[in-house]
Order: C-alpha cells, then sequence, then structure tokens
C-alpha cells in the first residue's frame, strides 16, 4: 500500500435516539501507518469496538473522516458505493472468536477469500496453503474447525484475515482466549505480517501480556482518543522471557 | 469457487438426508393421491370398456345403471334388438352387496349376465382361469380382488355359488370387484325378499279383497306368485353392428321406446364427471393439503438450516461475500431437499401402491408434474429463509 496507511480524523458514532441515544464515539482521531501496528486499549464501553466497526466499514458512523491508503472512504457518508468488496479487499478481520466456517474445512475456510474475490480454487487454495505454513497449522488444512484447539483456530482466522493481502487489519481481541504464550505468538504473527506485507493494523485488546509489544497506543475514553509511546518490546523476546 | 450449498450439506449430510426422507413420504403420499384419482378414473374407463356395450338402455330419466338405480322389464331387450343398427343385446342387472366367502364378507359388485361367451356384453371380457358361465345355475365368474379361488364357494344371499373362473381388472366404480352371475339368479338375489316378508306379503294380498275374490279362483296365486318371481333388469347393454352410429342408434331408441340410452362417451361422462366427482374433490382438497402442508415443512426446515448458520452468514457477508452467493446456496440446498424428497416419494409411492385396496395408477405425467411442483415448493419456500439470511447484519458476526 502506498500513501499514508490509516487516517481518521473527527469520528463521531451515534447510537439509537431519543431516550436510547449513545455517543459512543464523539471525536476520535487516529493515524496508522503502512507496516505498523498500533494498539488501541480503554475501559469495558469506551468505543473500540465501535471504532472498528466502522473503520471496517460494517457500520456507517455519524460524522468525521476516514481513509484507506489513497482513498478516502468516508467523508460524512461513505464515498464507496461496494461496501462488500471493500471489506474483501482492504480489510482483515480478527475477533475475540475466530468464527471459522463450520462446513468448510480449514484451508478451504482461508482460501474462500481468494475464491471470492474471483481468483481460481487451485491458486486460492496454494496461497492459503503457504499462509497456513507460515502461521504453523499447515498440516491441520484438511481437518474440519471444530477438531481444532482454540490456539489454531485463531491462527487460522489470521490466515483467513492475511490472506488477501488487506492494507488493514482490524483485530478486536485476539488474544482473549489464549494462555500468554499463545497470545504472545499471535502478537509476533501479526507483527511478521504487517512488516511483510506492509500491512497497517489495529489491535484492541485488555491483555497485560501483550500491551508491552506496541510502539504507540490509543487510549479511548469517553468516545475520544488520545495518543500515547508504548514500550515497543519484540514479542520474540517477551515469549523467551515469559518461558524463563 | 466452492460450492458452499454442497460443503454445508455434506457437513450434515445425515440430518439432510434424514430430512429428505421424511419429505420425501410425504411427498410420496401426495403422489399416491394423485395415484389413487388416476386409478379411479381408470376403473371408470375399464368399467366402460370391459362391459363391451356400445349402447346403455336404463330407466327413462335416470343416470343407471352404475350411477342411479334403473329398472326395465326383462322383455324390454327382445324389442331393443330388433331395431336397426343393433347387433346384439343383453339384459344385466347389477347390485353392490356383501356376499360370503370363506367365513369373511367381501363387498362385491354382483352384476347379472346372460350366460355366454366372451362378446356377448355385459360379459368379463377374458379370464385368468377356469372358464366362463354356462347355461347352468349357481356358478359365478369372479374378479381376482375379490380373493377366492377356483372351486371355491361363494354365499350371495341365500344361495351357494361355485367360482368357476376368475378374470381380472373387473371393479365397480367404487372399487368393488365383480361377481358374474346368470341373470336369473342375480334377479333373484336382487329382488329375493326373506320368508318373514313373503309371509307378510302374501297375508297383506290375501287380504285386500280386490286380489282374493272367492268366485275367481287362483286369482290369488297367481298374484303370488308374479308378486314374487321378478321380471326386472337394472339395464340392456347394446351392440351396433358396424357403420351405425352410436348416436344416431341411441337416439332411435330413445324415440320408440321411451327409454333412456347412454352412449359410451356419454356413460364416460356420468362415471368420470358425475359419480366420481365427490372423490376426485377430496382427494383434489387433499392435493392442496398435501402441498401446503409440504411448503411449509420444506419452508420450515429450510428456515431452520439457515437461521443455525446465521453467525456463518454474517461472517460471510462480513468477508465480502454477495448476497448473490448467499441466496444460491440456501436455494441449492432447498432444491436439494426438494430433489432428495421427490426421489425418496417416487420410490416409496411406486413401492407401497401395490397394497393399497384399490388400484393406484401413478402416471409418469403426474410424477414429472410432481417434480415441477415440488421443485416450485423449494424455490418458493427458501424466499423465508433467503429474505432473513439477507437481513442479517454483518456487524452482529463481530459482538465485541
Ligand atoms: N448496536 C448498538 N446499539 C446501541 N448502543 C450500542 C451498540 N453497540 C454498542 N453500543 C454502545 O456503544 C458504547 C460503545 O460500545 P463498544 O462495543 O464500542 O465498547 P467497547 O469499547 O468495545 O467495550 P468492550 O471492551 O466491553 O468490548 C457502549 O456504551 C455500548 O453500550
Ligand atoms: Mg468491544
Amino acid at each position: 500500500m502506498s500513501g499514508n496507511g490509516i487516517v481518521i480524523e473527527g469520528l463521531q458514532k451515534r447510537y439509537g435516539s431519543g431516550d436510547t441515544l449513545v455517543d459512543a464515539l464523539k471525536g476520535v482521531d487516529m493515524q496508522v501507518a503502512p507496516a505498523e501496528v498500533v494498539g488501541l486499549v480503554g475501559p469495558s464501553g469506551s468505543g473500540k469496538s465501535t471504532l472498528l466497526k466502522c473503520l471496517g466499514a460494517v457500520i456507517e458512523p455519524s460524522a468525521g473522516r476516514m481513509r484507506l491508503g489513497e482513498e478516502m472512504i468516508y467523508d460524512g457518508g461513505w464515498k464507496i458505493r461496494d461496501l462488500r468488496a471493500l471489506r474483501r479487499d482492504k480489510i482483515g478481520f480478527v475477533f475475540q472468536a475466530p468464527y471459522l466456517i463450520p462446513f468448510l474445512d480449514v484451508l478451504d475456510n482461508v482460501a474462500l477469500l481468494p475464491m471470492l474475490a474471483g481468483e481460481r480454487n487451485g491458486v486460492a487454495r496454494k496461497r492459503a496453503m503457504e499462509l497456513l505454513e507460515a502461521l504453523d497449522v499447515g498440516h491441520r488444512a484438511k481437518a474440519m474447525p471444530a477438531q481444532l484447539s482454540g490456539g489454531e483456530q485463531q491462527r487460522v482466522a489470521i490466515a483467513r484475515a492475511l490472506v488477501n493481502h488487506p492494507p488493514v487489519i482490524l483485530a478486536d481481541e485476539p488474544t482473549a482466549p489464549l494462555d500468554s504464550q499463545r497470545a504472545l505468538a499471535v502478537i509476533a504473527i501479526l507483527n511478521d505480517m504487517a512488516r511483510q506485507y506492509e500491512t497497517a493494523i489495529i489491535i484492541v485488546t485488555h491483555d497485560e501480556k501483550i500491551i508491552p509489544t506496541f510502539k504507540r497506543i490509543y487510549h479511548i475514553r469517553d468516545g475520544r482518543t488520545h495518543e500515547e509511546a508504548g514500550e515497543g518490546k519484540s514479542p520474540h523476546e517477551l515469549i523467551k522471557t515469559d518461558k524463563a | 469457487m466452492i460450492s458452499l450449498a454442497g460443503r454445508d450439506i455434506l457437513h450434515g449430510w445425515v440430518r439432510f438426508l434424514m430430512t429428505g426422507f421424511g419429505l420425501g413420504l410425504l411427498i410420496g403420499v401426495t403422489l399416491s393421491m394423485a395415484g389413487i384419482y388416476r386409478g379411479m378414473v381408470d376403473d371408470a374407463n375399464v368399467l366402460i370398456d370391459n362391459s363391451g356395450a356400445d349402447l346403455w338402455v336404463v330407466q327413462q330419466g335416470t343416470l343407471g345403471p352404475y350411477a342411479e338405480p334403473s329398472s326395465l322389464y326383462e322383455d324390454t331387450y327382445c324389442s331393443i334388438i330388433g331395431m336397426a343398427g343393433v347387433a346384439r343385446a343383453a339384459n344385466v342387472t347389477y347390485l353392490t352387496m356383501q356376499v360370503r366367502h370363506g367365513g369373511g364378507d367381501v363387498r362385491a359388485m354382483v352384476v347379472g349376465v346372460v350366460p355366454g361367451g366372451p362378446g356377448e356384453p355385459g360379459q368379463p371380457g377374458f379370464l385368468v382361469a377356469g372358464r366362463h358361465l354356462t347355461g347352468g345355475h349357481y356358478e359365478v365368474v369372479a374378479d381376482v380382488k375379490a380373493g377366492c379361488a377356483l372351486g371355491d364357494t361363494v354365499i350371495i344371499r341365500r344361495n351357494r355359488f361355485r367360482v368357476v373362473g376368475l378374470t381380472r381388472r373387473m371393479v365397480s366404480s367404487g372399487g368393488d370387484p365383480m361377481l358374474f352371475i346368470p341373470l336369473k339368479d342375480a334377479q333373484e338375489a336382487q329382488f329375493l325378499k326373506d320368508n318373514d316378508m313373503l309371509l307378510q306379503q302374501r297375508r297383506r294380498t290375501a287380504q285386500n279383497p280386490g286380489f282374493n275374490r272367492p268366485n275367481v279362483p287362483g286369482l290369488l296365486d297367481a298374484i303370488i306368485a308374479s308378486q314374487t318371481t321378478s321380471l326386472y333388469v337394472n339395464a340392456v347393454l347394446v351392440q351396433l353392428k358396424p357403420g351405425y352410429a352410436p348416436e344416431a342408434v341411441a337416439k332411435d331408441i330413445q324415440r320408440w321406446q321411451r327409454l333412456q340410452v347412454y352412449t359410451r362417451s356419454q356413460m364416460r361422462t356420468i362415471l368420470v364427471d358425475k359419480l366420481i366427482a365427490t372423490s376426485a374433490k377430496q382427494i383434489g382438497m387433499f392435493l392442496v393439503i398435501l402441498s401446503i402442508v409440504s411448503a411449509a415443512i420444506v419452508a420450515f426446515i429450510i428456515y431452520t438450516m439457515t437461521m443455525a448458520k446465521i453467525r456463518e452468514i454474517a461472517v460471510l457477508k462480513l468477508i465480502g461475500t454477495r448476497n448473490r452467493v448467499i441466496a444460491s446456496m440456501i436455494l441449492q440446498q432447498a432444491i436439494g431437499l426438494g430433489a432428495i424428497g421427490f426421489v425418496v416419494g417416487k420410490i416409496a409411492a411406486t413401492l407401497w401402491s401395490p397394497f393399497f385396496p384399490r388400484y393406484v395408477l401413478l402416471e409418469p405425467g403426474d410424477a414429472i408434474r410432481g417434480f415441477i411442483i415440488v421443485m416450485v415448493i423449494s424455490v418458493l419456500a427458501s424466499i423465508l429463509a433467503i429474505t432473513a439470511a439477507l437481513k442479517v447484519d454483518p456487524a452482529e458476526a463481530i459482538g465485541g
């Protein structure tokens, strides 16, 4: 991705109306460069998931601007017609739960995305397999999701988020179901992928173990963001010290 | 692209097959229903064809002899046989009743015919065993559905009949097997009164001073004799000479003899349009209900199947799957279910149709129509599920 990664300016999101009105986002500013991994932390109900959903074009913001790379995607209204194509081609999602498709085997869970984008089955599967191997679940490619451990499932979900090489990955508490070893391993993978594919990654987390790995952290409180420098420790190093 | 529908079905194929099987039994019932209707029509046609008649002569103003009671003097046929265009004419009686056979009761249509051979109107057309009725008394040619064997004894009213021949596909429009007996015996059975009644009738007649005249000896006896022997039949079956139009001859008989005459096509109309019309409507109603029930079941199953994977559908949408792909996944599953159901239904209907007491005629045309209806129902039934699936908000997949 050329250009400036993710740029968010003055983003607002209001849920409901009247009595049920909630101002979840009141003015969010954020910038993530290509190949950068930033953390997004904040108390429960502060609007973290809401922010990711807006950025992922899953819900519509109420005001503000959002830019992905060169492309203005939201400026007081969607600037793009085909939001599904945007999600498919530009954005990878990783959630707290892996949400794999239970009736597809691991390989096709990942290969489905390039297939949906029009790639031939063979090419799509080859790309999926490479990623699964890189994430160390290649040997489980023919298994069904239900036969995998939680950590394996999460790695498959990461492979799925990465397989179309999206310029942006949005991860909402991706390490919540994992022990600290595996959590750090997942962060390590995301860091490696960010570097390799120039991907801008936002990770929402509560996880004390992984917070030290971020170079930059956005705090969100009461619907507004504040930027802060992080420790920027290497997750690979942390895995070793954690083991020791 | 891989087939999402196919993969989902493979993933839960046991459940899918079982559901398809259940639906199939329902479709089988529906096909059998249609087959029962076709069987009724076919029975009516066979009844007409096998009677060997070109014209039916019955009592004036009646729809006899199958649809309404009709009685004629038994010598009516003598004047008919002399009319232009008539090759052969024969008296017949029809009476649907319980006959006793082998310790049980069988409902049968007892047909009284003038013993002759095949080709005489009213005779059973072909035999599967034994011989036709000859001149003798108390013999019967039975349809195999009556469950008799050659040499068996059948009791009709008070008389015992010996089975001398067996025929096939000779049933009344109500589906009862036919028993052919000599006309004289049939008249006796039809108009026979029990002893008490005879005594009573005799007493009443004797009490009537108009009949019991001391100065006319023998009058009372003659009247009583005429009361107890029947000289009626239900119809006269007529075969035409080649080259005569049935309508023309029918008109002649009608005009000169003051009788009601029906041609083959008129008789067909009476049997199919009038006699079995109510049954046909009954079955039609059943077909409609069964179709609606099948549609509701397919809709319900597909809806439940879709709702069970609503989260996966939300994820599919989230990762950019087009509505078209999701809709076609659901549609394919509905059609797959319908197809399994149809195959199972067709096999089931074929397997169980011989066990029906009445003839069940499964027409290939009905099967094709049934298949089309099942497919249409499947498509319509999936609309509900597709609508629900397309409404799912991808945000639901994320939670958070
Ligand atoms: N669909 C919705 N309708 C109305 N209000 C909502 C909706 N989704 C979220 N909210 C409200 O918006 C606010 C922000 O919610 P959000 O889910 O973004 O918080 P969060 O930071 O992700 O919290 P957590 O850490 O618990 O996941 C909350 O007050 C929440 O109740
Ligand atoms: Mg959240």
